[in-house]
């Protein structure tokens, strides 16, 4: 195992751009089904840019912590991208760390963007980091136990050992385990992007708010990094999900040229395809109260319980 | 241990000894007093840090040593040390505290001028961590003892420093009924040893559970959990705790939840591993649980509180549980025939214990400097500190990072291992019980979320935002000495979470001696930079890599910055205040209401109750006057521990017809317990 420099990059720059198109395809589609025209998939990247751009206005009450809060965010979601793999089976960063430290970097990142809601002394602030907090908490042991569960089937903690070990002849569609696990691990996705029915991202309504409450008083390029940081994160667990769980395609260790192609297509398909999957069930739900969420995830966490119970029974 | 490192111990001991009696001696002069006792003490933990750290550093062969500390007067005690492997990595902990401790007394102590005895509270530190050091080096079970008691008693007096207040008094006696009831249970526990092995002397001890008839070893099991349990402060032994580290002051809080509920790990770890031979399964179960339940319980108390040195306290359980996971697991490994499994889940749990000690004295001596710039331990009345306290605040956030186990720092490294542990673990047996590993896994992942939230309310309403009351706005940076004791610590965490490697070198001997193995090879890679799990391919983690890779990228967002943003201007302005004019403290969110989701998500925990009262002139929406008042039952002490005192004070009553006051009755009592001894000699 050794870092390669070119993958490294390439990796990199495949977090950076894709992140905010993903975005803009899930805006777009979701507009589409509520027959709105909507915007354009790659508005995103204009708006990043338009932010980059934008004069900063900084409350009077901020610290230090409140500027440092949108580098940390940016960046954990960036190292997280990097320990995933996602054209390639053996991801850039393996060996710094596996999926303990994707979710620990996730919450450090998560830990800045909560006291950058408190800093500002505004009480919109102080309840999304209140809200985020909580429901990051009770998301935790569904997402750990539905990693749990394919670890130990991998052997591994190691992202790529865990792609490696789904791949080939071993990977069946309808293994229990990795479906219970799976529609666990969708239902945390929603939850951990703030998505319908946990959170709204299209939402300022002070009272159902939790993601947007804490980015309340970020503007200008303090902004495009959390929104740009945001959409990473979306994006790493996005393929954190499609990848474990469907490594079909996924291009091995020395693969050729034409094969990173197919890997690449194939890789985008499967994105496409969850996004789809994440619009349906944006469209078709209601946001829930903030109380009902947890019923939702501890229903995750029943599921992944379910899927390690399977891996007992079905050995 | 080499005549170098037992010539620095006694020194170490000496220096104790010297600052309890120069502090007694100069009593009268506290300036004096304070630089003596604490200066005293910052050289015998310089000596201890040195000699225990160069004694585990030279290996397993030679690390431990027996010498009589004084001959002995009395017949079956004997003073003897043994410095092995286990009590030479716990004399470490103490050690590292007492410097980092020490040094911030000498500023703290300074608070107490002109009104408290000064010299009282130096001599007592140091006996404190005199008997704390023979606790963990003792080799005999009546010195061991002897220590025990010297160490809670001290303990005892530390609590109720501040004793003018009912609240300390209250909390110190609790701590006393709690510890000797621990007590009496370890007497017990040594008497049935001594009963397998004619002897009190460790030695005769080891491995000795495998002589025992099984029931003898599980009551001797049972015996040593709850006496050692209370002092760590398991879940449900751990009333005490809450209530007495938040009202001892903030260095004795520091070093009772750093070490001295330690030495209940301590204790555990010495019993289980060295004296009982191969465990049942049961055993490890039992401890696992009792492990995550702690954990868990632990954060979700220290979430309702808004007072922060009760708050770090709750986070103490929960550490101790994360701490009992390892053990229990290890114990369960060992029973199953893992020895590497069971070093690891024995590295993890120890591991956590001295980050536990170093993080958790971090965050104690933060609130200490809090306290005595804002003079109150209530969150709602404190706020942007960050401003005021600056330093302060940069120890503190390291120190909340650390303990929610977030990377790169040392809280996330132990959890690691921990992970790895219980992952690997699945694999051990076939038996349905192997489902606890990952389930407890999940639990430590809800306990480590939670910490998170925890703490981003203890920095977040405590540091940032606007100062809540008078006291937080005229709030000063702590002194000198203050700082670097923080400081000393915060590096600990930094050095503990980024060089994990270079430090398991020194848990071989450790594991050599309690398991027979050696994992610090297997558990580094690439040179020492990587940290693996001990199965192969069981997974990664660099945190000094991670570190790295962040600087790495760091760039990024920098040059897009040159790129786009050179041009943009920033403008400080006041917070969005929908329109009103002016934002003022009352309006930030309270910690009360920042746990307030928790709370009603775990309501059927925290029966949580709450009482409004409005005052309004033509219409409640418009009320004048808001009288809020909101608490959370505490579930152990009103089911648990209420029905038992009066259990206790009903029985006592009936008792007291006993005790009549008359001679005969007496001299009855007397002639028929004679003759029931008889009989029973018979």
């Amino acid at each position: 195992m050794n870092l390669s420099p070119l993958a490294l990059l390439l990796q990199t720059l495949l977090l950076l751009l894709l992140a905010p198109l993903l975005s803009g395809v899930i805006k777009n589609w979701k507009a589409k089904l509520q027959n709105r025209r909507g915007p354009p998939p790659w508005q995103v990247y204009f708006d990043i840019a338009k932010f980059l751009r934008k004069d900063m206005v900084i409350s009077e009450h901020a610290s230090w912590v409140f500027s440092f809060a949108p580098y940390v965010v940016f960046l954990t979601a960036l190292l997280t991208g990097l320990m995933v793999p996602m054209i390639n089976t053996p991801a850039p960063l393996s060996l710094f760390g596996g999926v303990l430290a994707v979710v620990g970097l996730l919450a450090l990142g998560r830990f800045f963007l909560a006291l950058g809601g408190l800093d500002p002394a505004s009480a919109f602030g102080g309840m999304g980091s209140s809200r985020e907090m909580t429901i990051a908490a009770i998301a935790e042991p569904a997402l750990m136990l539905a990693i749990f569960t394919v670890a130990i089937t991998a052997g591994s903690t190691d992202l790529s050992r865990i792609a490696e070990s789904t791949q080939g002849a071993t990977w069946k569609l309808l293994n229990p385990a990795h479906v219970l696990a799976f529609a666990a691990l969708f239902i945390v996705l929603l939850a951990e992007t703030g998505r319908i029915p946990v959170d709204n991202p299209a939402t300022h309504l002070e009272l159902t708010m939790i993601h947007e409450a804490m980015l309340l008083e970020y503007s200008g390029r303090y902004l495009a990094f959390m929104e740009w940081g945001a959409s990473i994160k979306q994006l790493v667990l996005m393929t954190l999900l499609i990848n474990v769980f469907f490594p079909i395609g996924l291009a091995g260790p020395g693969a050729s040229a034409a094969a990173f192609g197919i890997s690449l297509l194939a890789y985008l398909a499967k994105l496409l395809a969850l996004s789809a999957a994440v619009v349906v069930v944006e469209t078709t739900n209601a946001k829930m109260r903030l109380f009902r969420a947890p019923d939702l995830l501890s229903a995750a966490f029943v599921l992944a319980t379910l899927a390690l119970l399977s891996t007992f029974l079905f050995h | 241990m080499n005549e170098f490192s037992a010539t620095l111990l006694t020194f170490a001991l000496g220096a104790y000894v010297a600052g309890m009696v120069g502090a007694l001696l100069f009593q009268r002069a506290e300036r004096l007093a304070n630089v003596i006792g604490f200066g005293l003490a910052t050289a015998g933990g310089v000596c201890g840090v040195i000699s225990f750290a160069s004694a585990l550093a030279t290996g397993a062969a030679t690390v431990s040593r027996s010498f009589e500390l004084f001959p002995s007067l009395i017949p079956y005690v004997r003073f003897s040390i043994h410095a092995d492997a286990l009590g030479c990595f716990f004399g470490l902990i103490i050690s590292l505290l007492a410097v980092a401790l020490s040094i911030y007394s000498l500023g703290y102590a300074r608070g107490y001028y002109g009104h408290k005895n000064v010299g009282a509270l130096a001599a007592l530190f140091n006996a404190l961590l005199l008997a704390t050091t023979l606790v963990f080096l003792a080799d005999h079970a009546l010195f061991f003892l002897i220590a025990w008691e010297i160490m809670a008693l001290s303990a005892y007096c530390l609590v109720s420093f501040e004793h003018e207040h009912e609240e300390t008094r209250d909390a110190g006696v609790l701590y006393f009924v709690m510890s000797h009831i621990g007590t009496a249970c370890l007497i017990l526990g040594f008497l049935l040893l001594f009963q397998a092995s004619g002897s009190y002397g460790f030695d005769s001890f080891h491995a000795l559970g495998d002589n025992m008839p099984a029931g003898q070893r599980n009551a001797v099991f049972l015996l040593f959990l709850f006496g050692f349990g209370v002092k760590a402060g398991m879940v449900p032994l751990h009333i005490w705790l809450p209530a007495a580290h938040p009202v001892a002051p903030s260095n004795v809080s520091a070093l009772m939840s750093g070490v001295l509920i330690k030495t209940g790990i301590y204790g555990m770890t010495r019993v289980f591993f060295d004296f009982m031979g191969a465990p049942p399964n049961w055993w490890g179960v039992t401890v696992l649980t009792i492990g995550t339940i702690s954990a868990v319980l632990g954060v979700l108390f220290a979430l309702m509180e808004h007072d922060l040195k009760r708050l770090l306290a709750y986070h103490s359980i929960e550490n101790i549980g994360i701490i009992l996971m390892g053990l229990g697991a290890a114990l369960m490994f060992l029973h199953s025939g893992h020895p590497a499994l069971a070093s690891l889940a024995l590295i993890a749990g120890l591991y956590h214990t001295i980050n536990h000690a170093v993080f958790k004295a971090l965050l104690f001596l933060g609130a200490g400097a809090i306290l005595h710039a804002t003079h109150t331990r209530n969150m709602e009345e404190m706020g942007g500190l960050i401003k005021r306290m600056p330093k302060t605040a940069v120890c503190f956030l390291i120190g909340a990072v650390a303990i929610s186990a977030l990377p790169p720092l040392n809280g996330f490294v132990s959890e690691w291992l921990t992970y790895q542990s219980l992952l690997q673990g699945f694999g051990t047996t076939t038996s349905l019980i192997r489902l606890m590993f990952p389930l407890s896994g999940a639990m430590l992942a809800l306990t480590g979320a939670l910490a998170a939230a925890c703490f981003v309310k203890a920095f977040g309403i405590t540091f940032l935002a606007q100062p809540r009351s008078e006291h937080a706005r005229q709030a000063h940076e702590a002194p000198f000495t203050m700082l670097l004791g923080q400081g000393i610590l915060t590096a600990a965490c930094v050095f503990l979470g980024l060089f994990p490697a270079l430090f398991l070198k020194l848990f071989d001997p450790l594991t050599q001696q309690l398991t027979g193995q050696q994992l610090s090879q297997q558990l580094s890679t690439a040179n020492g930079l990587v940290l693996s799990g001990v199965a192969a391919h069981g997974g990664t983690v660099s945190t000094l890599g991670l570190t790295l890779m962040l600087l790495c990228l760091l760039p990024v967002p920098l040059v897009l910055c040159l790129l786009f943003a050179r041009r943009s201007k920033t403008r400080i302005a006041p917070t969005w205040d929908c329109g009103q004019r002016g934002l003022t403290p009352q309006m930030e969110y309270t910690a009360t209401g920042f746990s307030k989701p928790i709370r009603m998500i775990f309501k059927t925990l925290f029966r949580p109750h709450r009482e409004v009262q409005r005052e309004y002139d033509f219409s409640p929406y418009f009320a004048t006057t808001i009288r809020f008042e909101s608490h959370v039952e505490e579930v152990f002490q009103t089911r648990i521990y209420r029905p038992l005192k009066w259990l206790v004070l009903r029985a006592s009553r009936r008792l007291r017809a006993l005790q009549a006051g008359s001679l005969q009755a007496y001299l009855i009592y007397i002639f028929v317990t004679l003759l029931l001894l008889l009989l029973f000699a018979l």
